[in-house]
Formats: structure tokens, sequence, C-alpha cells
């Protein structure tokens, strides 16, 4: 384990050493808000950073493994390619923004537009998200434990959103549908895989209602 | 761009260091302002039949001649305390005639701020260089805000810099931009509001002035804020006894909260509320949109 002192070592420097190993563990203190903390990460590597971090901690991550034991600022995540993100406290806004793949964990609430654009990636929210999460999500499942603010799944493709609290005002074009069997199944097993302690059972699914995909002439007003 | 700060003091103990804790903040927010600095902060108020006013003025003035001459016109000594290039005038006198006289006898300078505790200071360049020339370190008070200005709307001057103050003690700093502020500026001016600059956000602080000269307390002139306001923004608004703040529906422009027992602060970024003691303990949190935070003496 290899430990890091951000008050010391400058971000950069941390970002390359971290670029250049393609194994180890290695620890960072003092986050103290900065920005781009372990950005760009493309081993299996093991992270972790004790505090709170900037903008776009861990974006870019490919196959490692970052914990972040704090609240994370905006666009944590960002882009994700592999591996796994797991934040002790809240996320900012944004988290998860495009994600192609890997495991985002958010142990505390998401602000406004979790997983906008998501693009494969799985987000777990074990608290609640903010307005406008999963806008324009394309791939992928955004797990919500908590509430879901209004917007939620706004002009939505074929990411699947499972939640288990209230919704405020949905998104256009997003609507609930139906739990089957196949969808109850995978999630589960999603949940068993990050040891969230909920039943696939009380989940809702919500995803596309598939009326944006298609110029409709009879709204040629609307637009 | 632009960065915002503000903290609110809970334990009276720490109000000596009130400036030390501002300056580390708004030097940490320089990467998102590098344009101007400025900070509105509430110390010493006066009595009831006096007036806090702050000046300021480009290049020389003979600051000794104007405390005579007011001294003078009034009847009363004034005190008048220099910091860089601005002062601070205490007289004994109603604070809406002292400026008219004022404006009339030296329409050179600038009215920053008026009130019973605010001073306003603020100046185009670099935070660092701000703290430096104003001796934040030296300063003491009760609470304060302060912001560090990437310009897009309007020039980089002084008078364009933030805080905007427009009404007694009431100030506001503004990350974000403000769509409508030009309707919203010609109607102000109808309704009898003084406007100094093309600045946007010297528009939120004059809809605001309007709204609490109309009767509004502050959490229903903040309400009202949300419905006749267009535009991106985190505001941060001070008042003699307290602090608010306020985002707007879409709430894409940054904001965090954080709270201890001895203070509360807000920011555009965690980074600069971790240069407060005890900020690696305290309960934070992203304020909602939409939504009024105040707090009061």
């Amino acid at each position: 384990m290899k430990t890091f002192d951000l008050n010391v070592d400058p971000v950069r420097m941390v970002n390359q050493e971290l670029h250049d190993s393609p194994v180890g563990g290695f620890s960072i203190n003092s986050p103290e808000g900065r920005h781009c903390i372990a950005c760009g990460v493309d081993a299996e590597i093991d992270v972790t950073i004790d505090g709170h971090v900037g903008y776009y901690c861990a974006g870019m991550n490919k196959l490692a493994s970052i914990q972040i034991a704090g609240n994370a600022g905006p666009g944590v995540a960002e882009n994700m390619m592999s591996g796994s993100v797991r934040i002790k406290g809240n996320a900012s806004q944004y988290a998860g923004a495009s994600a192609h793949g890997g495991t985002l964990i958010i142990e505390g609430d998401a602000s406004s537009r979790c997983g906008i654009s998501m693009k494969g990636a799985d987000i777990i929210v074990m608290g609640s998200v903010g307005h406008m999460s999963a806008f324009m999500a394309q791939s992928g499942r955004l797990v919500i434990c908590g509430d879901a603010g209004d917007y939620l799944g706004d002009s939505i493709y074929e990411a699947d959103i499972y939640i288990l609290g209230e919704t405020g005002e949905l998104g256009v074009d997003c609507i609930e549908k139906k739990m089957t069997a196949e969808h109850r199944d995978s999630l589960s097993d999603l949940l068993i895989a990050n040891k969230i302690d909920r039943s696939a059972k009380e989940f809702r699914r919500y995803g596309s209602a598939r009326k944006l995909y298609n110029f409709n002439i009879d709204h040629a007003d609307d637009y | 761009m632009c960065g915002i700060v503000g903290i609110y003091l809970k334990n009276e103990e720490l109000n000596s260091q009130l400036g030390t804790f501002l300056a580390d903040m708004l030097v940490e927010m320089s990467d998102r302002g590098p344009d101007s600095a400025g900070i509105a902060l509430y110390r010493d108020p006066v009595s009831q039949s006096s007036c806090k006013l702050t000046l300021n003025v480009e290049g020389n003035f003979d600051w000794a001649n104007l405390q005579a001459s007011m001294s003078g016109y009034l009847g009363s000594n004034v005190t008048l305390e220099i910091l860089a290039s601005h002062a601070v005038v205490v007289a004994a006198s109603d604070g809406t005639a002292l400026q008219e006289w004022l404006g009339s006898e030296y329409p050179e300078l600038r009215v920053m701020s008026a009130g019973s505790a605010i001073e306003i200071y603020k100046e185009k360049g670099l935070p660092r260089d701000f703290v430096k020339d104003f001796e934040l370190h030296n300063l003491n008070g009760s609470h304060a805000l302060g912001h560090t200005r990437m310009a897009t709307e309007s020039a980089v001057t002084t008078e364009h810099s933030h805080p905007f103050s427009t009404g007694m003690d009431l100030c506001l700093v503004h990350n974000g931009s403000l769509s409508n502020h030009n309707r919203l500026r010609q109607q102000l001016i109808n309704e009898g509001v003084d406007i100094q600059t093309d600045n946007d956000s010297e528009v939120a602080a004059a809809y605001l002035m309007w709204r609490l000269r109309e009767g509004d307390e502050l959490e229903e002139a903040l309400d009202r804020a949300l419905m006749d306001l267009d535009g991106f923004y985190t505001f941060a608004i001070g008042t003699k006894d307290g602090f608010a703040v306020l985002r707007d529906p879409i709430a894409c422009k940054p904001a965090v909260m954080a709270e201890t027992d001895d203070w509360v602060a807000m920011s555009s970024e965690y980074r600069a509320i971790a240069q407060l003691p005890g900020s690696a303990n305290a309960h934070v949190w992203e304020p909602s949109p939409a939504t009024v935070y105040t707090w009061g003496h």
C-alpha cells in the first residue's frame, strides 16, 4: 500500500503514479475538495481516498476499484468505462455522467442529473437522487433505493431505472414498466454482487415509452 | 464561472478571525474567478441615529478633506478609516440623505455599501492581491460574503465587481448569469430603484431591495425571485444579522454548504470550506434547487 498526501503531493503527480502502476493498492489522504483525483486510471489497482473530493474524481475510470471515504463533487466517475467507484457520502450533480461501464455506488444521496446520458454503467444510489436523473440515459441501470426528484428519465432511451421510493413528476417519455422475472433476477444479481441489503422484489422499474424515437407528424406544431 | 463564499459565525469568540477565514476561502476560489474579488462583511453596528458608508474612488483622493467637509456639513464629527482604495465613514446622519449630499458634492465617489454594519470592499485583479491590499487577515466581523469573478456578461472593472449592494445592509453575490436582466432592470428603474451598472447580478440585488422596500420579508422576496428571475444562479445574500442562499430550479451552478457548532459556510466548491477549522468533521450537504436557506442571529 502506497500512501499519498495531497497537501504535499500534487494531484498531477499522484495521478501519473496511478497511471504508471499496473497493480497495487494506494491510499490518498487530504483530498480537501481537489479536482480530478484518480482520473484516467487504466489498471486493476485499488485506490482509497480519505475525505471529500471536488470535481471529476475517478473520471474515465477503467478497471480500477476506487473508494471515496467522503462526499464527491460534480461529475464523479464521469465517463467511467469499467471497474468500480464507491462513495461513502453524497455525490454532487451529474454523478456517473455518460458512464459506459463499471459500477458506481453512492451510499448517500446523489444530486441532480445522476446518470445523465449513461451508456451502460450500473449506478446504485442507496439514498435519493435529485431532479433530471437518467436524463437521456441510453443503456445501463440506475438503481435508486430512496426517492427521485422531478423529471426522472427525461428523454430516456434504453436504460433501466429501478426505484424503491417515490418519484416526482416523471420526465418526458419515461413510464413505469412491468418488472419481469428477467429484470428482477438481473437486479437481484446486481444487488447481491454489490452487497446491497435490499430485495429486488421491492423495486419498481421505469424506462422509455419509445414515443420520441420517431418524428410524430401529429405533434408537428409542438416542435 | 465565478466563485462565491459565505461564512456566518455561530460562535462569537471567532469574530476576530472572520477576515482570516474569508481570505483563505477567497484565495481557494481564485481559479473560478481571477478577474476581480470582493467581500461584504458585517461588523461593529453603529447606533440607530448613525450610518456607515463604504466609499471607493479611482486614483488619488483627499480623504481628510472629505472628512472635514462632511463633519462641517453635518455639524458633528465623522470618523473615516481608509483601507486601500476604499474608506469607511461613520456619521451621525441618515444614510440616504448623506448619500444624496455625497452624490452632489463628490460625484467621483462611489458608494459601495450603506447601512449600520455592512462594509464592502472590491477590486479588479487576483484574489490573493486583493487579500493583501485590503489586509483581510486583520478584519473582524460576525458574517461575511465573498466573490471571485470570471466576467461573462459585462466589463472587468471595480464597479462591475461583486458584491452588489443596493439597499441598507443588504448585499448579494452571484454565480451564474441572468437572461432577463435587461427588461427587469428597466422595470426596477421605473419603480424608482437606483441601478448603477449594466451588470446582471446588480439587477438581482436591486430586485431584492425593491421587494424588501415593498414590505416582503427576505424569505418572501427570495420565493418571489424564483418566479421573476430567469437564468442560472446560485446567490448568497447578506443582511444585517444573517445570510441566505438560493439556487435556481435547474441548479446547474454549484453550491455546497457545511455547518459545525461554530459556523455555517457556503461555497461554490468544498475546497474553500476545507480551509475552515473543523471542516473535516462538519455536516456537509448540497443545497436543494429552488429552496431558500437562511441563518440569522
